[in-house]
């Protein structure tokens, strides 16, 4: 099997509330792979999971062949992760903070410079690399952020909620390093996102979770030719959700997105 | 084609020589530490404000409390007596509000940035007390000066001054591990101010950083002597002041530091992956 992530009946269980259900699924080498439900729905504790943050109560899943379970720092090597959150430290300058993950990477010294360079060139900030991050807008954070996730080359880049909160414009920039990086070094990208026309734009297939469990998988053509001639993603989302959708979205969660929507505007 | 492209990205999990991890390690451990000193520099303010509290205590309760001949602190007088506690006071305090930082870290998503690299926790942890060392040293510049200014007693031999760089790096250390425990427990900045209150004034007060353990009750005595504060402030006074050193007595003092900020750093390195959950 050629699949980057394997993932096999993995479950998270949190005192009576089981977050993630026993989620079972591959995605290969390349692909752009989208991850939809709403709030409370397990996305989050799944990238947790894979990327090693969580430990599983049950299951397994297995990045770039290797166990989440028993090799998580060899899985660290072989991803990047864009928090939900704005992980890009304010009191550092890009470049600082590129430095800084290129030292947790151990790429080796006489490369940083170039790779850091490199980088920045590609999201577009090599004229504020000196500048400190507090001063960035959120769309310039996100993109600092792709490129420390994606510096060290890896062959899974994790992006949770990339573009909430961005202007459309500085969705779109997002989404094209996303794409080009995509191009460029052939990693897998797990997406999660709330934006239906982004995921249908740009994800190869999509997943819908729900309650913790995986409802529907495929190409977006497949899902919406599946409900009708005419459905949007968005209908498939609301044929999955509807009579539920109101009970979703615990206080912490809906707080943490209003502030990181509030920090980037 | 196909299967190179899978060798590529199914490389084998290569086997890590100890000098490689070793190197690894400490490679990470800087990181985390330089880009601190780094933040540091960039806002210096930080470090100029805490020495307000220290010149109180030197200039005014020292002042006054030395004229009150009651207080026996053996040959020196109470203002050489108070320096070295006050020292130790003022690391205490940058020491402890680390895990107010660390709450911090954890709701902007910089934790998570860690704990999702290669790095490993211990390597994290200690690249942490390495910058809580460099804020409790810059803490000792300062006193030291305020010291000179005062005409304090102060000793500037370089063994001397090398056992206070060495003593007040490992109170930083254990003292930031100790708040970072409390982090971990508590998750909430609210919570943390809360406790944080609560347990650096009997730290302090519970300690011979102002007045001699001799003056204290049996039961006041008893609990000094399991504080680590007590420990810091016994090895800074034979340090910095002019007074004789007893080599057992420090040899006590750095071993009971020691043996605190392992078991510290130990459980702190259990805890810190609850920040990312």
């Amino acid at each position: 099997m050629d699949a980057v992530i394997r993932i096999d009946a993995l479950t998270k269980r949190f005192a009576k509330l089981t977050a993630v259900d026993g989620v079972s699924l591959s995605v290969d080498r390349g692909e752009i792979f989208g991850l939809i439900g709403p709030n409370g729905a397990g996305k989050t504790t799944l990238i947790k999971m894979l990327t090693t943050l969580v430990p599983a109560t049950s299951g397994e899943a297995w990045i770039a062949g290797c166990s989440i379970r028993s090799q998580s720092s060899e899985v660290r090597r072989r991803i990047g992760y864009v928090p939900q959150m704005l992980s890009a430290d304010g009191a550092l300058t890009a470049y600082e903070n590129l430095l800084l993950s290129a030292r947790l990477y151990a790429i080796p010294r006489h490369d940083r410079d170039s790779r850091i360079r490199d980088a920045l060139l590609m999201v577009g900030l090599q004229h504020d690399a000196d500048t400190l991050v507090q001063r960035y807008s959120g769309g310039m954070i996100r993109r600092l952020e792709i490129a420390q996730g994606m510096m060290h080359r890896p062959a899974v880049l994790f992006l949770d909620e990339p573009t909430v909160g961005l202007d459309p414009t500085a969705r779109r920039t997002v989404w094209n390093n996303v794409l080009e990086l995509r191009d460029s070094l052939r990693s897998t990208m797990f997406v999660t996102t709330h934006y239906m026309a982004e995921a249908e734009e740009l994800c190869d297939r999509i997943a819908f979770i729900h309650r913790g469990r995986i409802q529907q998988i495929g190409t977006p053509e497949e899902l919406m030719s599946a409900l009708g001639p005419d459905a949007t993603l968005d209908d498939v989302f609301i044929n999955l959700n509807e009579t539920e959708i109101e009970s979703e979205g615990n206080y912490r969660e809906v707080q943490r997105t209003r502030r990181n929507i509030r920090r980037r505007t | 084609m196909k299967s190179n492209a899978r060798a590529e990205i199914f490389e084998d999990v290569p086997e890590r020589s100890i000098k490689t991890s070793l190197v690894e390690f400490v490679t990470h451990a800087f990181a985390v530490a330089n880009a601190e000193f780094v933040k540091l520099k960039h806002d210096p303010l930080e470090l100029l404000m805490r020495a307000v509290q220290p010149i109180l205590w030197l200039v005014i309760f020292g002042n006054v409390m030395g004229r009150i001949r009651g207080m026996n602190v053996g040959t020196i007088n109470y203002q050489d007596f108070l320096a070295p506690g006050i020292l130790a006071q003022s690391v205490l305090f940058a020491a402890i509000f680390y895990g107010i930082s660390a709450i911090w870290e954890r709701d902007l998503g910089i934790v998570h940035r860690y704990l999702v690299s290669p790095a490993s926790r211990t390597a994290i942890l200690l690249g942490k007390q390495v910058s809580a060392s460099i804020r409790g040293l810059s803490q000792a510049a300062i006193i030291y000066v305020i010291a000179l200014v005062m005409g304090l007693g102060i000793s500037f031999h370089p063994l001397k001054i090398a056992g206070v760089v060495m003593l007040i790096s490992l109170g930083s250390g254990l003292f930031a591990n100790l708040s970072l425990i409390i982090a971990c427990i508590v998750k909430t900045r609210e919570r943390f101010m809360g406790i944080g209150q609560v347990i650096t004034m009997p730290i302090f007060f519970v300690s011979n950083a102002i007045y001699p353990l001799d003056l204290m009750p049996g039961w006041i005595r008893g609990l000094a002597g399991a504080n680590p504060l007590t420990y810091e402030v016994d090895g800074l006074r034979m340090l910095m002041l002019r007074t004789t050193v007893s080599p057992a007595g420090l040899a006590r003092d750095f071993s009971v530091l020691f043996v605190i900020s392992v078991v510290l750093l130990a459980i702190a390195t259990r805890l810190y992956p609850r920040m990312a959950a």
